[in-house]
């Protein structure tokens, strides 16, 4: 009957169809993790572009860096590592590190020297904060303003958010203890330097909580990066939490009436870790790319399209304009000295040892 | 305009009021779009006030006073909106004309029983109107994502632009983006590779169990079916996690010791993974279409020589066919929605649509999300639209309806 042979017809086209596409992408090609959109977006241009043109290697992007270290820990127990370079955080890449996770790195060797030849371990410099963490980018989480909402005097200090007085209506959070308990005591009037020892005590903690009681009814709480831009545009929010990066693009590329605040932003480190466990040859790949990848001149050219500080200290000398919009990227570097000014350095080592404990309790203290 | 009929008509003052009503909430709409709801609403209510009043109080001739409305309106809308206002105006013009007539000569009672009370013709419209908010409740989602997906910024916002109908606030740079980014359109391939083959799986094998589960001879045929359908009864994260485990080791196995390429391996797994998923529908349906089938029929075959393959294809297939398309259309939509199974069993070279679709919702919110959702729907009802053409089609050349 008709209707049989088109199915079986069918069947057996998308069959060989499938084994032909698949056969069509061999083995040289390597999956690197990472964070998705504008971020992506820069690695792309600025290291998988030119890698591939180099070598012939396609890169596919997986953007599942948020949940990295749990899917790693399952391909792990499965013994099935699909991601051959991931792109995390410091404080995860600590914990992947200590778990076995990842693979131990020596800068001397596997990384690039700087042009002047400066081992990457000095060119690097403090960056370095785990054996098996390469070190890519400086970012800050900080909060942008809606300029058109916030009356005649445009916050200048991250503590106008907690000011609900001047300041009123919703603002976003991370729902997240990092960051935001840091921002809590140091606008309850702890000084930047004792923070960490203010928090690693029961009452800091409650102390820190205690001020996030204040704006609680005015804060909606967000979980990406992508949330705080969107409700900034929206004119949800009048300011809001996010990384430096996503608000320059708010601002530059969007057009959006939005302003950022540069005090009090937290720093971070974002970088690669190279999973442990991959085949002698895919390991030699990712470390290939990443010898490429992290050179002087790629980090500066990431900065070409994303407002990222270069983690080394000889790529900010190379840091030139945007790409499409021809702005001069080194004042919206977090690491341009009047940026720099009034950060606040995060201590990794110190959520690497509370994260757990403090996440359960903030997440109870939300739920109340 | 035909001859209207004149059941009764009602006073003035309920007409006015009625459509001042309807005035102000159009007028609301307008008002909260232009920055002042409440503006909005009382001007639109005295303006639909006074238009009802001149065309009720001093026109006689309704034909007239019916065509001076839409004019009046259709060039309200172009002087303040544009050429969309010209249209919009229109539209308006014609719904309230008929509205102001309809309410102020009583039309609405000509297609009911003249002995209902007022409030049983008021229930009798509520009613409806009832329905039709619940109906509106059910498509806006899916509607309110069209136009948005011709944002010309970034973000999932109606921009002041796109309300008033400023072609600078719409573009199709995310529909281009769709269509040009190489992980939109690796994830459509593999989309529309892995739902087809999934589907062909799950119905090949679905349709064989659910034959011979309606066969008195199976023992044990609750159990079994219980069996064949835990996967819709259980919850999807605990299937996907135990998938997660299993495919891994035969996919291990596949690559380590037959030697297969990883590539091909990794889409066995998502397409039999999804098949899991899909057959519970295809038994459903089929044991379902298989109720009604008379066991006489496949005896008769058999008694005239006919192998069971071929009484199967020639005689059972073409009866229970309806229950076999509707549950393949089921397991596509299954395995081309499916979400948590494919993000465990697959890589990233299996990357799916949905998928897709997840993370760019999570890392970054772009309306290209809102551009592949609206061509998904097109897609859908393109494809519901044909089955059904093609059903009444094969129902009217084996005569089975009237029609």
């Amino acid at each position: 009957m008709n209707f049989t042979k088109t199915i079986m017809t069918t069947a057996s086209a998308a069959l060989i169809s499938g084994a032909a596409f698949a056969d069509g992408h061999m083995s040289m090609e390597m999956t690197i993790v990472s964070w998705g959109g504008a971020y992506s977006n820069s690695q792309l241009r600025a290291y998988h572009e030119p890698y591939s043109a180099k070598t012939g290697v396609t890169i596919l992007n997986d953007d599942s860096s948020s949940t990295a270290v749990a899917q790693l820990r399952a391909m792990n127990e499965a013994n099935n590592i699909t991601w051959d370079v991931v792109d995390v955080e410091a404080a995860p890449a600590m914990q992947l590190c200590d778990e076995g996770l990842a693979m131990e790195i020596d800068p001397d060797t596997m990384l690039a020297a700087a042009p002047d030849g400066t081992p990457a371990s000095e060119d690097f410099g403090d960056m370095l904060v785990s054996e098996c963490f390469i070190p890519q980018i400086v970012y800050s989480t900080t909060f942008g303003y809606r300029t058109d909402l916030v009356g005649d005097t445009p916050p200048d200090n991250v503590c106008a958010v907690f000011d609900t007085k001047t300041y009123p209506g919703k603002r976003s959070l991370f729902s997240v203890p990092i960051n935001q308990m840091e921002w809590a005591l140091l606008c309850d009037g702890v000084a930047k330097s004792e923070i960490y020892d203010v928090l690693a005590t029961e009452e800091g903690q409650d102390r820190a909580l205690a001020k996030l009681d204040t704006i609680k009814d005015d804060v909606i709480w967000v979980s990406s990066g992508s949330d705080t831009p969107q409700l900034l545009a929206d004119g949800e929010v009048i300011m809001g939490a996010t990384y430096n990066g996503r608000l320059f693009s708010l601002i530059e590329e969007q057009k959006q009436p939005v302003a950022m605040i540069w005090d009090g932003q937290v720093m971070d480190l974002d970088g690669w870790i190279i999973p442990a466990g991959l085949s002698p040859e895919r390991q030699a790949r990712a470390l290939d790319y990443i010898m490429f990848a992290t050179d002087t001149q790629r980090l500066a050219d990431q900065a070409k399209y994303i407002s990222y500080g270069p983690a080394r200290a000889s790529s900010a000398p190379l840091v030139g304009k945007h790409a499409d919009l021809g702005i001069d990227m080194a004042p919206h570097m977090p690491t341009a000295p009047e940026n720099l000014s009034r950060a606040f350095l995060m201590n990794y080592d110190f959520w690497a040892d509370y994260r757990d404990d403090l996440d359960a309790k903030f997440q109870a203290w939300l739920a109340k | 305009m035909s001859e209207p009929k004149v059941i009764y008509s009602n006073p003035f003052i309920f007409t006015i009021t009625s459509m001042g009503i309807m005035g102000g909430l159009i007028g609301l709409i307008f008002g909260v779009a232009n920055g002042s709801g409440p503006i909005g609403l009382i001007f639109g209510a005295l303006f639909m006030a006074l238009i009802s009043f001149l065309a009720t109080f001093l026109s006689k001739n309704e034909s007239l006073a019916r065509y001076s409305i839409c004019v009046f309106l259709t060039l309200v809308g172009f002087y303040f909106i544009g050429v969309i206002g010209l249209f919009l105006g229109l539209m308006l013009g014609l719904f309230s004309s008929w509205f102001l007539f309809w309410l102020h000569l009583g039309r609405y009672r000509a297609k009911l029983q003249p002995y209902l009370s007022p409030g049983q013709v008021l229930w009798h419209y509520t009613f409806r109107v009832i329905c039709g908010i619940i109906f509106l409740f059910l498509i806006t989602p899916i509607l309110v994502v069209m136009p948005l997906s011709f944002n010309a910024q970034d973000f999932f916002t109606f921009t002041p632009e796109m309300l008033r109908f400023d072609p600078d606030g719409y573009s199709l740079k995310h529909y281009r983006d769709f269509f040009t980014n190489n992980e939109w359109q690796r994830s459509f391939k593999n989309s529309l590779l892995i739902a087809p083959v999934a589907t062909i799986v799950s119905v090949s094998l679905g349709t064989l169990a659910a034959i011979g589960l309606s066969q008195s001879h199976v023992p044990f045929k609750r159990a079994i079916t219980a069996v064949l359908i835990s996967p819709m009864i259980v919850p999807l994260i605990i299937s996907a996690t135990g998938m997660f485990f299993f495919y891994s080791h035969v996919g291990n196995f596949l690559e380590d010791t037959v030697g297969l390429d990883k590539n091909f391996v990794g889409y066995v797994k998502v397409i039999l993974a999804h098949s899991v998923l899909g057959i519970p529908f295809v038994i459903i349906t089929v044991t379902a279409t298989l109720v009604g089938f008379d066991n006489s029929l496949t005896r008769a075959a058999a008694n005239m020589g006919a192998d069971p393959v071929k009484t199967f294809f020639k005689i059972q297939m073409p009866l229970i066919l309806p229950g076999v398309i509707s549950g393949g259309l089921f397991a596509f939509i299954t395995s081309f929605d499916e979400v948590v199974v494919v993000m465990f069993v697959g890589s990233t070279n299996q990357k799916t649509l949905p998928w897709q679709m997840f993370t760019g919702l999570r890392e970054q919110i772009s309306p290209t999300i809102l551009a592949v959702a609206t061509i998904l729907v097109v897609i859908s009802i393109a494809l519901l639209v044909t089955l059904e053409l093609l059903r009444r089609r094969s129902e009217r050349l084996r005569g089975l309806s009237p029609g």
